[in-house]
């Protein structure tokens, strides 16, 4: 209890701070892959908000039982093709992490390659994860026009 | 420069408030469950396993199912040898999870998420031989989706077997924004109703077992009302209508439709898929799926709920009272156990408690009500996760204590009545 007592503090403060820093800096950025990655971030963050968000929860840990976690998952942080397939094809039925989930993850492939590079990309940097950007160029490859 | 520095200030102050509040919240832990006056509540067990159904023999152990076998146990049996009120575990058996659970006539009836078995009891209510149980049920359809088969028995022989749809709301492709509803559920066939079997005939399935009622998208707590002979079941009703955001807003999502109990007669349709029950308007609506658009309403053939809870509290256990400890208003009364929703972000979840409903002459005599509120442990759940305990099954103790289970951390409460108590 202490410990994540400890974590929730620690995350807090190194908001607080990364807020500070980034005010500082704010007028001397120039856009850059940086820049580039945090807009993605803040697009995907709505994204997130008008579906995701009803399964996987505000803080992006799922419902035991029902609805994996986006947390520290290997399938978050892993592979990012198979990242990408699963919101374009769905899925069901996958044990994570020795757990099981029993709702199906529905296909979004209404979102636009750009939306999903997006919300990934805020998903894999959200959560206490960090992760490299999904690209729109990555998800063009496995989803060609659209 | 001194901008930021006011900024730093502030996050040191807002850091030193919130160490505080969380230290505040931690010496309240105690007091953090709330029940009417003379009702005091107590752990009975602890870390258990993820306890689902119980069932409580005539010298007061208990039963419980658990969700997931703990070292190959999935049902264990609590004991309170020396009356202090603490239970511990003196064996265990059954090497299946699942959730159904009931004692009736010296047989222990346990199901798993496809089949259900019996145990034959002795003159103890302790079962007999652990290791052959009687196979009455095999065969249930279980796809992960609403997959726990909860049970309960009438007077007559009778099992009543609870066949969630693996659906949400038979839509072509499940929980797919905009997805049509399939014409004539065809998931109705096998799931979305309770099936009745015999309590006494081997390895029943759907060929020999009869669809007792239909149009139920999933029921977890259900209880036979000895009062009026008949079955009782909570609805967990469907999510996400905002998969149709042309109609229906995130806000309404949350609080449509309503939980619904429903008081179940041979052949009743409860209307799943088909509609779902607006606790404001007070009306059984079209199913998106099927055409509906939030103002359209639903065929009335469709049975109408006994009492409307608020949307996606998830009941899981459902129990009339028929002990003498409680107060006089208790008695024939409902429990309902609440394990709190999931399907109401971004708004807090809600839920996390156990309701009554009094009843008088088998029907509602007043409002549902919330009983003991408390389990989650945190004043609001922005996440379920964040619940310390979950509510999932009720059972009658001899003594008529009410006993509460949590699937989260295995905790076994009981909830006593003392009229001297403050």
């Amino acid at each position: 209890m202490k410990k994540i007592l400890y974590s929730g503090l620690l995350f807090i403060a190194f908001f607080a701070l990364k807020t500070v820093t980034a005010q500082t800096k704010k007028p001397l950025a120039k856009p850059s892959a940086t820049t580039n990655i945090n807009a993605s971030i803040q697009r995907g963050k709505a994204v997130y908000a008008t579906l995701c968000v009803a399964c996987h929860q505000v803080d992006g840990g799922g419902v035991p039982n029902l609805n994996p976690p986006l947390i520290k998952t290997s399938y978050v942080l892993g592979d990012k093709k198979r990242l990408i397939n699963i919101l374009l094809n769905g899925m069901q039925g996958v044990d994570i992490d020795g757990e099981t989930y029993s709702n199906v993850m529905p296909p979004v492939s209404q979102f636009s390659n750009q939306q999903i590079a997006d919300v990934l990309t805020y998903v894999r940097n959200s959560f206490g994860n960090k992760a490299s950007a999904v690209t729109l160029t990555e998800v063009n490859s496995l989803r060609p026009k659209k | 420069m001194k901008n930021n520095h006011t900024r730093l200030k502030i996050a040191t102050l807002s850091l030193a408030l919130l160490c505080s509040i969380t230290k505040a919240q931690t010496n309240k832990k105690a007091e953090q469950f709330k029940l009417p006056q003379g009702f005091n509540i107590s752990v009975a067990a602890d870390d258990v396993g993820r306890a689902r159904h119980m069932a409580i023999t005539t010298d007061g152990a208990i039963y419980v199912k658990l969700a997931r076998p703990v070292d190959g146990k999935g049902i264990i049996l609590l004991e309170d040898k020396d009356g202090d009120g603490k239970f511990n575990q003196s064996s265990g058996f059954g090497n299946y999870g699942g959730t159904g659970l009931y004692i009736k006539d010296n047989y222990l009836y346990a199901s798993s998420n496809s089949e259900v078995f019996r145990y034959k009891l002795d003159k103890d209510q302790r079962v007999v031989d652990p290791s052959k149980p009687e196979k009455i049920v095999t065969g249930l359809i279980d796809r992960r989706q609403h997959e726990t088969k909860s049970i309960t028995l009438d007077n007559n022989g009778n099992l009543y077997v609870n066949i969630g749809a693996y659906s949400n709301s038979c839509q072509e492709a499940d929980r797919r924004a905009g997805s049509p509803g399939r014409p004539d559920c065809p998931i109705l066939d096998s799931a979305g109703g309770i099936w009745r079997f015999k309590i006494d005939q081997l390895n029943q399935s759907y060929n020999n077992g009869s669809r007792f009622a239909t149009g139920l998208r999933n029921v977890v707590g259900l209880d036979w009302n000895q009062q009026d002979n008949s079955l009782y079941v909570m609805q967990h009703g469907r999510d996400q209508l905002d998969m149709f955001s042309q109609f229906f807003n995130s806000k309404q999502s949350a609080e449509l439709p309503a939980e619904c109990m429903y008081k179940l007669k041979e052949g009743d349709n409860a209307g799943w898929p088909y509609m779902y029950y607006d606790p404001f308007k007070k009306k059984k609506m079209l199913a998106p799926e099927y055409g509906g658009d939030g103002t359209k309403e639903a065929n009335n053939k469709f049975i109408d709920p006994v009492v409307a809870f608020p949307a996606h509290l998830a009941p899981n256990g459902l129990l009339f009272y028929t002990g003498s400890q409680f107060p006089e208003r208790y008695k024939n009364g409902a429990f309902v156990a609440f394990h709190g929703s999931w399907n109401r972000a971004p708004q807090p979840q809600e839920g996390y408690f156990v309701a009554f409903v009094p009843f008088a002459n088998g029907k509602p005599s007043g409002e549902w009500e919330i009983f003991a509120n408390g389990f989650a442990g945190v004043s609001v759940v922005n996440s379920p996760r964040e619940a310390v305990h979950r509510p999932c099954g009720l059972a009658l103790g001899k003594d008529g204590s009410l006993y509460v289970s949590d699937d989260t951390k295995g905790t076994i409460f009981r909830i006593t009545y003392n009229k001297n108590s403050k």
